[in-house]
């Protein structure tokens, strides 16, 4: 059987006193999608940090593809394929696309040396949308000029572009309309038509997860508390869960 | 938005579009009706004798631009250059004086400067001071270390007439200069891996090194960049003048390099800048200042006039922004 591309077990993450994460363990297999669902301070934020090499974990193991490793820097997760973005895009507004999708990998010309090969950047920007689906007017479009779903579609480009296999997506649908979601959600499925990329999503919106994940985790006060197939759950279920454990919680 | 580019019937609107969309079109459009106005009104402003005069208006201005126009771009700002341009010609000055060629002082005397860029930038950078501020205490700093080691008085520029004539003394010799390097930080600016990085990094400094730009290092660089700049300036106008002046240079040569990058179009919040429109800049207020003084207004008024420029500048610069982002839709 081959292992999970990616591995927690019994994660925890202190401040001080206060206790983000108490102990989570998660997987994700190669190909797979994964939704984590939570509310605010659930502790997600801080698993995606410990996940791409942000930060370390207080206690707990992490394995990439089988082999456990201490995530030293986010350099040190990207050189083993985990890949990120965030959701404030990293991308730089006064930049055109395709320099955006290049940023400091970018392609140089032999000569004169020193100088930036414009063209065979365009060209290998254009391909790797194409390649993904994705349509954008002209990759010398500045990045300001372009939708936030666009924007979004760039970085996730920017970030598959490289060999990655893990891809974590803080929130990839967070503040879009049903256009906007539409085009981010096509992609996403596209990628994972595409074969081996693991996806871990923190979302917002149980509808959505449910259409894209393969699977959902429900993380509440640094712990999860329901993990099931999308085909095995539904958005009433995990809102029922949701809202026993608020009453629950309220009455005591 | 349907209103594109495509969709505007007329060839003439089409135009206007492609000159909307063009960077530095406001401030050109503003240099091209001064250089006709001034000319309209006094026919010798483009005569040989007055274009010559007009070169040493815009020259230095252009240059120092261009090292303020990198630090605009990644976020920052030098307020120590002029007094880096009043500096470097007294360390050739001491150069030659203790037996260098002419040659080696200049380059030693711009090694100097580079140093001073260090300073500023590893203050900047490292201590996390703002440039402003940094840079501010540099400029007095290097004000007072200048006076004391010239004990305030101008020396006589040395060197022979030749390399005199080669460095700033020629007619055209320091405009030349400027065109020149104009022309080299243009295309470092668009074409180098160090021009991206620049603007990356003024354009969103976590995004920037999150993808593993090496921040500290651009901004320091373009401090260096800037301090070199302003001192070879400085012995440009050195050998032009024949004389090294302890106060020559100073804030007002760079707030003039600074007005020159503004009203060329870098915005003051980084992220985004021309070296072409620092260079149309400079030839601006080069042209107001020689028309002006043509017309016979007194310094005085000079400096209202260039207040009001930079702000209606600015306020075009803007707004005209806003248009070409619609035209680009």
């Amino acid at each position: 059987m081959t292992p999970d591309a990616l591995r927690a077990e019994g994660i925890t993450k202190r401040f001080g006193p206060l206790t983000a994460l108490a102990g989570v363990s998660m997987h994700v297999a190669p190909g797979e999608i994964l939704g984590i669902l939570g509310d605010n301070g659930a502790g997600k934020s801080t698993l995606m940090k410990i996940l791409t090499g942000f930060q370390p974990q207080t206690t707990g193991t992490l394995y990439v593809h089988g082999q456990e490793v201490a995530l030293s820097s986010v350099d040190h997760a990207r050189s083993l394929g985990i890949e990120c973005v965030y959701q404030d895009l990293a991308l730089v507004n006064g930049l055109s696309v395709f320099h955006n999708m290049f940023l400091n990998r970018e392609i140089m010309r032999s000569f004169p040396p020193g100088m930036l090969n414009n063209g065979a950047m365009r060209r290998r920007a254009r391909e790797v949308l194409a390649d993904i689906g994705v349509s954008i007017p002209s990759v010398d479009l500045e990045v300001e000029r372009l939708s936030g779903g666009q924007r979004q579609a760039v970085a996730v480009a920017r970030a598959v572009s490289t060999k990655a296999r893990i891809l974590l997506l803080d929130e990839p649908l967070a503040a879009m309309g049903a256009r906007e979601s539409a085009l981010i959600i096509d992609l996403i499925l596209r990628l994972k038509a595409k074969g081996d990329l693991s996806i871990i999503m923190i979302m917002h919106n149980y509808a959505q997860t449910l259409e894209i994940a393969d699977r959902v985790m429900l993380m509440q006060h640094g712990t999860v508390t329901y993990e099931r197939k999308s085909s095995e759950t539904s958005v009433a279920e995990l809102m029922e869960i949701v809202r026993r454990e608020y009453r629950a919680r309220h009455a005591a | 938005m349907n209103s594109g580019v495509a969709a505007r019937p007329s060839r003439l609107g089409a135009a206007i579009d492609r000159f909307l969309r063009w960077r530095e079109a406001s401030i050109v459009l503003v240099a091209v009706l001064l250089i006709v106005y001034f000319q309209s009104a006094n026919e010798n402003f483009l005569s040989e004798a007055n274009l010559s005069t007009l070169s040493q208006f815009i020259a230095a201005s252009a240059i120092i631009a261009c090292g303020e126009v990198m630090l605009l771009i990644c976020g920052e700002i030098d307020l120590s250059v002029g007094q880096v341009f009043a500096l470097a010609p007294f360390l050739m000055h001491f150069g030659t004086d203790a037996g260098m060629p002419i040659v080696v002082a200049l380059l030693l005397s711009l090694v100097a400067c580079g140093v001073i860029g260090l300073i500023n930038g590893a203050i900047t950078v490292m201590l996390k001071v703002p440039s402003f501020v940094t840079t501010l205490g540099t400029l007095y700093l290097l004000n007072g270390f200048t006076l004391t080691i010239s004990h305030g008085s101008p020396v006589e520029t040395g060197g022979s007439e030749a390399f005199a004539d080669i460095m700033g003394a020629a007619s055209y010799a320091e405009i030349i200069w400027a065109f020149g390097i104009v022309g080299i930080m243009h295309g470092v600016l668009r074409q180098t891996r160090w021009g991206l990085h620049t603007i990356a990094a003024g354009g969103n400094l976590t995004g920037a090194a999150e993808a593993g730009i090496h921040v500290a290092r651009i901004k320091i660089g373009n401090f260096v960049l800037t301090s070199v700049l302003g001192g070879f300036t400085g012995i440009l106008e050195a050998f032009r003048i024949s004389s090294t002046d302890p106060l020559a240079g100073g804030q007002t040569i760079m707030f003039l390099a600074v007005a020159a990058g503004v009203i060329g179009g870098t915005p003051l919040a980084g992220g985004s800048g021309t070296i072409i429109g620092g260079l149309v800049g400079a030839i601006v207020l080069g042209v107001l200042k020689d028309g002006l003084s043509l017309q016979g207004v007194n310094a005085f008024a000079f400096d209202m006039v260039l207040g009001a420029a930079i702000l209606i500048a600015m306020i075009s610069n803007i707004h005209l922004r806003k248009l070409r982002r619609g035209a680009a839709r």
